[in-house]
């Protein structure tokens, strides 16, 4: 079975709500959302305090061409234009609303049936997925529609479709294959004809068997689309993993990026959205996110209006248990943790995971013992540990020269040492101090 | 909400290994090891080894806590232990008790804690130890206990070892190979040497262990025995009155026991899997030399000592493979 050839880590599953069906999350009374939910230019408010929207208008427009539409998850009416602090933790522009009734704008198409057939051309797909504000739904936000754009000079050779869900304890993904399998696989239909090419490749770690079985059953229906199952080994999610792993070709070091290889790579909750997007007038307003975490009563799948608190969410799923130490956004692998749990869910919040007290605590550093674990763990072929010592002592010139910009922060290194170092942290650290040094250098030039 | 929560960067799981438990790994891994020396030097084998852990372990606590004043206590970490059981395993089994501490005392002392401690070391500390002793006590680290005798440990007759009737045969004496003990014998550990160093088949045990466990990789054990083998063997084709044959290197002397336990240290050996190749062959290779061609009968120690010295230079120029510098399968 394939799967990725550098370094990776086995980390407990405890997918827990993995045989939850998705359930309709009710509306919230207010919905806050975030201009920035995405990588690149905060979106730009059309609207201001008083104004009336229903759900699926258009509230804010993307701030750039890297840069996403806002749409309202609810009808009701702008209570105010005003920060507030978000899966990131930092304080940000958002759009209030307060929530009346759930009027649907009329170009929706609220029916529940297939629409298989697509006649747009790839141009007229591409501006209805940045229209409807697509981003990457599996966490990195990357707004979809300048992936399906690729540079001058760069031609795409295949597209390749993320359902990994390599992060533990996460299903949103994995339910989303299970319930709604020919809606993806006509979204990535249409992504294949967004960049013009006649094959795509769904990658499923073999963890979910059902979610294999289930699109191998379907995909038989559309020509050009093969499910490639993979070994499960975490972070087959990450990007040039995936790439690697389903197609055999490694992405060299950035600033090269997955078209330079040929592939475009999107997930396949973005692919649902393409095809709500483009099938069915919808834009992205409302997502499944996971809510787990082993002291929680009922780990469950929600579709969650953007917006919505991330306090109700928990309530819906039993309530926070007394003994939580932590709550992340997202996976416990390259999640959030957040400071609050009032912030509310955007268009990259796939998972809410609850941690106990016990499971919370780092455990105390002790001196590396260099025994080069971190090394075979790295999925990029780098050393961590060097990295990490090297951005303690501000050697910039060093962990450059050593790759630094090549991590893709995956945590693999810091999951698997014995001494309980916290790589990552510095890292980051020096990850930051070296993009900055960089992009000084180059304004330069 | 009245509780606050713990914010830390990701990852926010850990997969559960710690230093204690790789430490103690390693100590299994040299439990049968410590039966057969039991069985075959008796009561000399169990003060030698008991003498040479807890007088590491004190001195391990008793400079960080006199010396370096530090607040933590390291000793609970395994590595003292460890270290200790090594030391003792690289001695005869009829070593005085004085010099056993002395060489403790060297081993963390000079060999560990001058350096900082755990993880801080370029040198195995037990070898430093080791060879601190073979050098200032040449007498009684090359008096050989005859195996066998359970109850003596000072008073135990000695014998020629293996190695050392190897090197008479390359002095001109014709008749020292034809004394060795059989292959056999050898490799269960019926010959004399060091404490733990004598039976191959307990040895390659806790090499399955530790490879099964995931406390080490193949790289080094192998890369050290296969080169051994090799060179050992094209000299023993070259001439078999003079050079003993490779399984005889194989299950002689420190050979087994430096190849899985001792260069597999893992703060002085080098970093990736490459490295640890070149390494490996390296240490075959010198103590062949050795055995072959110098002084000493035994080349181990030195070899291993030689290629940590080496290691920091290895590091630097064995990188791993960066994704991305192959763009085709």
């Amino acid at each position: 079975m394939k799967t990725f050839r550098i370094g990776g880590v086995h980390p407990s599953e405890n997918k827990l709500s993995a045989d939850k069906p998705i359930q309709i999350m009710e509306l919230p009374k207010q919905v806050v959302l975030p201009l920035s939910q995405h990588i690149g230019a905060p979106a730009v408010a059309l609207v201001k305090k008083g104004d009336v929207v229903k759900v699926g208008t258009k509230i804010a427009e993307a701030g750039g061409f890297v840069s996403a539409a806002i749409h309202s998850s609810v009808s009701g009416k702008v209570s105010k234009i005003d920060t507030v602090i978000d899966a990131s933790g930092y304080r940000k522009p958002a759009i209030f609303i307060d929530v009346e009734g759930d009027e649907w704008e009329e170009s929706i198409d609220r029916t529940p049936d297939l629409v298989k057939e697509c006649n747009l051309t790839p141009e007229e797909i591409v501006a209805k997925v940045k229209e409807a504000g697509i981003v990457g739904m599996g966490g990195a936000c990357f707004p979809a529609h300048v992936k399906l754009a690729p540079p001058p000079g760069a031609k795409a050779e295949c597209v390749i479709i993320n359902g990994v869900e390599c992060e533990p304890y996460l299903t949103a993904d994995h339910r989303l294959m299970l319930e709604k399998t020919e809606e993806i696989l006509v979204g990535v239909s249409i992504l294949m004809k967004a960049v013009k090419v006649n094959k795509a490749y769904i990658g499923i770690e073999n963890n979910k068997p059902d979610a294999i079985r289930k699109m191998q059953e379907k995909a038989v229906l559309y020509p050009g689309i093969e499910i490639v199952p993979l070994k499960v080994k975490y972070p087959q999610g990450g990007e040039k993993q995936l790439i690697d792993a389903v197609i055999g070709r490694q992405v060299p070091a950035p600033p090269a990026i997955p078209i330079n290889v040929g592939a475009v790579v999107q997930n396949v909750g973005t692919a649902y959205a393409v095809y709500e997007a483009v099938q069915k007038n919808k834009p992205l307003f409302e997502r499944v996110v996971t809510v787990t975490g082993k002291s929680l009563k009922n780990p469950s799948n929600f579709l969650t209006r953007m917006g919505t608190p991330m306090s109700m969410l928990i309530e819906a799923a039993g309530g926070l248990p007394e003994d939580t130490g932590k709550v992340i956004g997202g996976g416990p692998m390259m999640g959030k943790a957040l400071s609050t749990i009032e912030v509310p869910i955007a268009k990259g919040s796939s998972g809410v995971l609850i941690m106990n007290e016990k499971e919370a605590a780092r455990g105390e550093a002790q001196p590396c013992i260099r025994c080069a674990k971190c090394v075979s763990a790295c999925p990029m072929g780098l050393e961590p540990f060097l990295l990490a010592t090297a951005s303690s002592l501000s050697d910039w010139d060093k962990v450059e020269k050593e790759g630094i910009m090549s991590c893709i922060e995956c945590g693999s290194c810091q999951f698997t040492c014995p001494s309980h170092r916290p790589m990552l942290d510095f890292i980051r650290l020096g990850k930051g101090k070296v993009g900055a040094i960089i992009r000084a250098r180059n304004a330069k030039k | 909400m009245s509780k606050s929560l713990i914010v830390s960067l990701s990852p926010h799981v850990h997969g559960g290994d710690s230093v204690q438990k790789n430490m103690y790994g390693v100590i299994i891994a040299l439990v049968p090891a410590l039966l057969v020396s039991f069985y075959m030097f008796g009561l000399g084998a169990l003060v030698v080894t008991l003498t040479s852990v807890i007088a590491c372990v004190f001195f391990e606590w008793a400079i960080a806590k006199f010396i370096l004043k530090s607040k933590r206590t390291t000793i609970l970490d395994g590595s003292a232990i460890l270290t200790g059981l090594l030391l003792g395993f690289n001695l005869p089994s009829n070593m005085p008790l004085w010099i056993i501490i002395i060489g403790a005392l060297v081993a963390i002392g000079v060999g560990k804690m001058t350096f900082g401690g755990l993880g801080c070391n370029p040198f195995n500390p037990a070898l430093v130890g080791r060879v601190f002793l073979l050098i200032s006590f040449p007498v009684q680290m090359t008096s050989w206990p005859v195996t066998g005798q359970h109850l003596s440990y000072l008073d135990a007759e000695t014998a020629a070892t293996p190695l050392a009737l190897m090197k008479s045969a390359i002095h001109g004496d014709a008749s020292a190979l034809s004394q060795l003990p059989d292959t056999l014998d050898l490799f269960l550990g019926m010959n004399p040497g060091c404490v733990g160093e004598i039976s191959a088949v307990a040895l390659l045990l806790g090499l399955v262990y530790m490879l099964w466990k995931k406390i080490i990789t193949w790289h080094i054990p192998v890369s050290i025995i296969v080169t051994v083998f090799v060179f050992a063997g094209i000299m023993h084709l070259v001439n078999p009155e003079v050079y003993a044959s490779p399984f005889t290197h194989l299950f002689t002397g420190g050979l087994m026991l430096g190849a899985i336990f001792m260069a597999t240290d893992y703060v002085t050996s080098p970093m990736t899997h490459k490295g640890m190749i070149i390494y490996g062959v390296a240490i075959g290779f010198l103590t062949v030399v050795i055995r072959l061609f110098g002084a000493y009968p035994e080349g181990m120690s030195f070899a291993i000592l030689i290629m940590n010295a080496f290691t920091p230079l290895i590091n630097t120029y064995c990188k791993p493979k960066r994704f991305g510098e192959v763009v085709k399968k």
